[in-house]
């Protein structure tokens, strides 16, 4: 009896149901997650037409505004589908906004010497993070979390203040504008769709992000089945540090300072972005798309809450957190009743 | 039993290198401080460096006695600083509106409705959780998000002074020539450790955190135990909430607790406990409170510049997680070798696949 | 003729752990184009060896040589690149990843880095086809059942040989459990491969406790016992009566006994009823009524609906539709807690995923579900605890008899004594036992076959499910049997009902 004749049951809880077979099902969140940015944004054409929701500029600057934030999130969809949780990146971009002004401003290198300097330092300390979080088997949350100590450290080692740039070079940088028919785009924006790019092509079309893909859906069988298990997660810690520093780059770019509390916290809003946009904190699933959209919606919250006007910096976190909340109950309920 | 075994026995015991830390820690302090160990009477008052860390690391001791038993349950909760901050801004915000600040039934009342709030928000949290299935490190985000802004909305957005003696006595006052809040600490631990121990309580932490399918086919009632452990720790947070603006009589919605959740995180996982769930130490929880302490007051003692604290805060991390990790201590004090090997095959029994070991 | 090379010779095989020496000298050969059985009991040491021929484990002491070549095992990679392949019992895939995927992940075909999708669904299509399956290579894993995903294990195994030049064609196959989730069909498919393997030349290690099926596939057999090596035999040599002897050193009588005494003993009134008790996509509404000191025996094939059956009169999953009541009261079912108050005990079959918390001791996992009734403010005073633990482990033979160790690192057939120690301690009216025996050596099933009849005796009352149905025959007094999520019809057990009736019934979806 061949096995197609066999319809997917439910034999004594060892399979799973029909429904799981969809690969629909994996995919619902980012589906989701896409509408409600739709439905968000819908809502804030109707109410803020007025003040100019309705431009085209206004969806472009959601790009310029979060490429930032963008570029970190990839670097955590990374590490989270290998089933990891990366702590420092909000701290890894705050020491390369300082690292940088400061190299550029009191040093004075040529921002092209510093640019891969500070990409390195980034890279090398995921892969340090990395190799002990294999090595000798600590939990990621911990090694990460000493990384957000040492990094943010390093950035009041620095320096206690902000270092302002007035380097020409960033400047100019800064306020290029890429020019698209119905608006611009940033540097920082167009340098984040194309990590977004990479990242797409490394975890769909090499050995490598598939890799990723089987450690995060069952670490044991990964490794008997052969793959170079610790290879692969330094590696995924390195991008992630790697992202974090080019993050903290394209952040420098945008405020055009170095601050020893840049960024603190981002690590948080990277995670909730990657969560949001579907991909599983237990690792195995999730779309760099759907990462994409959880980017959005957030950026999104931050310009509705801008068109409001009205909002004093407390009410802001409400809303923030009220719409968060909104959007992981919506997001579960949904989920929960496609499977049976 | 020899001395090499009796010793290594020592070392195996869950809170030998928690303490040994803390051990380090403070021997760091005499040869800059002298008379670091020194407590001396001044006023019916005792002072001295010892008295000063188990005073300024109450706060974290609660959090993180609190946060214990989620992390047991295998969760993890984000929002206790924003929780400290709300139940501060809301016992400032009655005490400040009374007219006699120093009334004891005013002031209990504030206290009152400053903890209820902070049940509260364990209760939310507990619900997401155990009832909506949704991650902890998520829903407790969405506190963590908005708390803030709740706290300094009850505020108006203005740190809120009061004056208030009874209220001050919490955080800064004395009793019995110590601290009063290291009774308050004292007490809190006490009931835990009672609470846990000597009812069954702790097991069924332990169980709900090591499988909780099993749990709730052995009939333990997984939900209300998660729920319990959320409302617990909101509850620790509310306290060191009152502590912490009632030693400085005043709430900043803004500042008051400020990422006390990883520190008390870091000081549960110093002091042993698994961020997966299953067994937990409160003494070891205490340890490593104690030890990020003592390390604050150590580079404040030892003339390090203040900016390098967080440097030597990821040090001292790293330093006792590779310490407590069986692999970092094979490699390193490599005799042991065969010791690992109960490890390791027990450990890949259990993840190979229903291969028997033997 | 030139005698026929061993493609596999294992000398001298010495493995030790702290205070235990799980080998000392084993010899073992394999020969390509065979079927080899290896045999012995939990602890003597067959799946050390295993362990050791894979990677997973380093030896101590001999010799492991393939094609004649001295090899140096180190590591499951470097056991795969000298041609060892492994399936064990629980799939090691990655269940979120397409079938195709599975088969190529490590080893995709790429040209300048970027791998070729179309490629690799077009040779898993051939691949999974010349070894006679028929399924869509682009499906997830997941949407498979367990059966088809171990045999995608062994497609993976062997099938993809040198796509990218590393190491070599498999050569030895090594089957670690693999029929144990597995009904008669899929069991037969299982061969029906092998044997295609064995006919191109591969040496397959065949692992199993299910006896009648080593004899119905296997060519030659190697036993084991307390780590050395007792015989190597040709199947047709050793019948079973004499390859059980060689396991476990003495004969095989006392289950005769246990159905005699089944045969004649009587049950009491009824305990509990169960009226058009089902739920949707679970089990069809049945009606079941057990007496007290009965063990009723749920006989089927997988899938068929038994432990969907058990569960719900557990409340582990809530029901749609009927009640249930005992003693003459009605109990709403909503929760295991409901079940556990009424007297109701449930051994899930999945001992890790459902019974057993690991990191716990086996002081603590057996005191759980008492403890868990009394609630958690009233604690079991030490005293009682400690000696209620040591009562159950001496009564139960657990080993190691201590009650300090990790449930989590003994051995299957200890673990399922702690669990059913656990749900003894409660004192149940109605024990519910899922498949108890499953994965457990020949001497444990003997020890919980026995403990199952002298509880009916006592007057507790038993649902027994197990794949093999002579345990069922053997020690019922009652046969339910399903087919397709249904109980189509319950037997009174008796001298004229065999496996032969049994699986007539199942067949024909009702009582004769």
């Amino acid at each position: 009896m061949s096995a197609t004749t066999r319809t997917p049951t439910t034999p004594e809880s060892r399979t799973t149901s029909r429904s799981a077979r969809l690969l629909g099902d994996r995919r619902l969140p980012v589906l989701v997650t896409a509408g409600l940015f739709l439905v968000m944004y819908i809502v804030g054409l109707s109410r803020y037409q007025n003040y100019g929701f309705g431009e085209p500029q206004v969806f472009l600057n959601l790009f310029i505004d979060n490429s930032y934030l963008l570029v970190a999130a990839v670097g955590a969809t990374f590490v989270i589908m290998s089933g990891g949780i990366d702590l420092s990146v909000g701290s890894v971009i705050g020491f390369t906004t300082m690292l940088t002004a400061w190299l550029v401003e009191d040093v004075g290198l040529p921002l092209l010497l510093v640019v891969p300097i500070s990409l390195g330092v980034g890279a090398f300390g995921g892969f340090l993070m990395g190799y002990v979080i294999h090595n000798f088997e600590i939990q990621p949350f911990i090694v990460t979390l000493a990384g957000l100590f040492l990094f943010r450290g390093l950035c009041l080692v620095i320096s206690k203040e902000s270092i302002a740039i007035t380097d020409s070079a960033v400047g100019s940088l800064a306020e290029t504008r890429i020019p698209l028919g119905v608006g611009d785009l940033s540097i920082g924006a167009v340098v984040a769709l194309l990590v977004l790019a990479a990242a797409f092509y490394i975890l769909h079309y090499t050995r490598f992000g598939r890799r990723i893909h089987a450690i995060g859906g069952n670490e044991q069988s990964a490794l008997l089945m052969g793959l170079p298990l610790g290879g692969t997660k330094i590696a995924v810690y390195t991008v992630s540090g790697f992202c974090s520093a080019l993050a903290g780059l394209l952040f420098m770019l945008y405020i055009q300072s170095g601050d020893p509390l840049h960024a603190v916290g981002m690590e948080l809003d990277a995670i909730a972005a990657v969560v949001i946009g579907g991909t599983l904190l237990t690792g195995g699933s999730g779309y760099v798309l759907g990462t994409l959209f959880g980017v959005l919606v957030l950026g999104l919250i931050k310009s509705i809450i801008q068109f409001e006007g009205t909002l004093s910096s407390w009410w802001t976190k409400i809303a923030t957190g009220v719409l968060l909340c909104a959007f992981i109950l919506i997001q579960r309920v949904m989920t929960t009743r496609k499977k049976v | 039993m020899t001395t090499p075994s009796r010793w290594r026995a020592l070392t195996r015991h869950h809170l030998f290198w928690p303490v040994a830390v803390l051990v380090a820690l403070l021997l760091v302090n005499v040869p800059f401080t002298p008379d670091f160990f020194a407590i001396h009477m001044t006023n019916g008052h005792l002072y001295g460096s010892l008295v000063s860390i188990v005073l300024f690391g109450s706060p974290l001791i609660l959090v993180a006695v609190g946060m214990t038993l989620v992390i047991a349950t295998g969760g993890i909760d984000l929002s206790v600083g924003a929780v400290v901050a709300i139940t501060g801004a809301l016992t400032c915000s009655y005490i400040s509106d009374q007219a006699d600040q120093d009334s004891l039934s005013g002031v209990f009342l504030a206290m009152g409705i400053g903890l209820v709030a902070a049940v509260v928000c364990g209760l939310w949290n507990g619900f997401l959780v155990a009832r909506m299935g949704i991650q902890p490190i998520i829903a407790t985000l969405i506190i963590m998000v908005a708390g803030r802004g709740v706290a300094q909305l009850i505020t108006d957005g203005q740190i809120i002074t009061i004056n208030s003696s009874p209220y001050q006595l919490i955080g800064g006052g004395y009793w019995l020539t110590l601290p009063f809040s290291i009774f308050v600490v004292a007490a809190v631990v006490a009931v835990t450790v009672a609470l846990t121990r000597r009812t069954a309580l702790g097991l069924l932490v332990e169980a709900v955190g090591g499988n909780a399918e099993a749990s709730r086919l052995v009939g333990i009632r997984s939900r209300r135990i998660k729920i319990m452990v959320y409302v617990f720790c909101a509850l620790c947070a509310g306290i060191a909430g009152l502590m912490i603006s009632s030693n400085t009589s005043a709430a900043d919605g803004n500042n008051a607790g400020l990422w006390i959740e990883l520190d008390a995180i870091l000081a549960v996982v110093i002091g042993g406990t698994s961020l997966l769930g299953g067994r937990f130490s409160i003494g070891g929880t205490v340890i490593g409170a104690l030890v990020i302490q003592t390390l604050t007051t150590t580079i404040y003692t030892i003339g390090v510049p203040t900016q390098t604290n967080l440097v030597f805060k990821a040090a001292v991390v790293i330093v006792v997680c590779l310490l407590q990790s069986p692999k970092f201590r094979a490699k390193v004090f490599g005799a042991r070798a065969r010791v690992t090997a109960p490890a390791e095959p027990a450990a890949v029994a259990e993840t190979a696949p229903k291969m028997e070991v033997s | 003729m030139a005698e026929p090379q061993p493609v596999l010779e294992m000398t001298g095989i010495v493995k030790e752990f702290p205070g235990v020496r799980a080998l000392s000298g084993v010899d073992f050969r394999l020969f390509p184009g065979e079927i080899h059985a290896l045999m012995g009991e939990n602890g003597a040491g067959k799946s050390t060896l295993i362990k050791v021929l894979t990677g997973v484990y380093t030896l101590d002491g001999g010799t492991i040589t393939l094609d004649g070549k001295s090899v140096r095992i180190a590591s499951p990679l470097q056991a795969q690149h000298a041609g060892i392949s492994t399936v064990y019992q629980e799939v090691n895939l990655c269940p979120n990843l397409s079938v195709a995927e599975n088969i190529f992940i490590g080893r995709e075909p790429t040209r300048a880095g970027r791998i070729q999708w179309k490629r690799i669904r077009s040779e898993a299509a051939k691949l999974v086809d010349r070894l006679g399956l028929d399924i869509d290579v682009t499906a997830p894993l997941s949407s498979y059942p367990l059966a088809v995903q171990q045999l995608v294990a062994i497609v993976r195994s062997v099938g993809t040989g040198d796509s990218d030049g590393e190491g070599s064609g498999t050569k030895v196959l090594v089957l670690d459990e693999p029929t144990s989730s597995l009904d008669r069909d899929e069991v037969l498919e299982l061969f029906r491969l092998m044997r295609q393997l064995r006919d191109e030349g591969v040496a397959i290690l065949f692992v199993s406790h299910f006896l009648d099926q080593i004899y119905e596939i296997c060519d030659r057999m190697t036993v084991l016992r307390n780590g050395t090596l007792v015989g190597e035999h040709m199947v047709r040599d050793l019948d079973q009566v004499g390859l059980i002897e060689l396991m476990i050193g003495k004969a095989l009588d006392q289950l005769e006994e246990l159905h005699d005494h089944q045969l004649h003993a009587d049950v009491g009134e009824s305990l509990l009823k169960a009226e058009g008790l089902g739920r949707n996509g679970g089990i069809a509404p049945f009606d079941l009524d057990i007496k007290k000191g009965e063990v009723v025996g749920l006989a089927g094939l997988l899938g068929s609906g038994r432990t969907e059956l058990a569960r719900l009169l557990f409340g582990a999953d809530q029901s749609d539709a009927g009640k249930v009541t005992i003693g003459g009261k009605q109990v709403a079912m909503s929760a295991p807690n409901d079940a556990i108050g009424a007297g109701i005990a449930f051994c899930s079959e999945n001992r890790k995923t459902e019974g057993l918390v690991p990191d716990l001791t086996v002081r603590e996992n057996i005191i759980l579900a008492l403890q868990a009734a009394r609630g958690w403010t009233r604690p079991i005073p030490t005293a009682q605890r400690d000696e209620l633990v040591a009562k159950y482990i001496k009564a139960l033979d657990i080993r190691p008899a201590n009650p300090e160790a990790r449930v989590g690192q003994l051995s299957g057939g200890n673990q399922q004594k702690v669990l059913l120690a656990r749900w003894l301690i409660t004192q149940p009216k109605l024990l519910i036992l899922d498949e108890p025996t499953r994965g457990i050596d020949i001497g444990a099933k003997t020890e919980i076959q026995k403990l199952v009849v002298s509880l009916s005796e006592d007057g507790m009352s038993v649902l027994y499910i197990a794949a093999e149905l002579e345990e069922v025959l053997r020690l019922s007094h009652t046969i339910g049997v399903l087919r397709d999520r249904k109980l189509v019809a319950q037997l009174t057990n008796g001298p004229e009902i065999t496996t032969g009736k049994i699986l007539e019934t199942i067949a024909s979806g009702e009582h004769q």
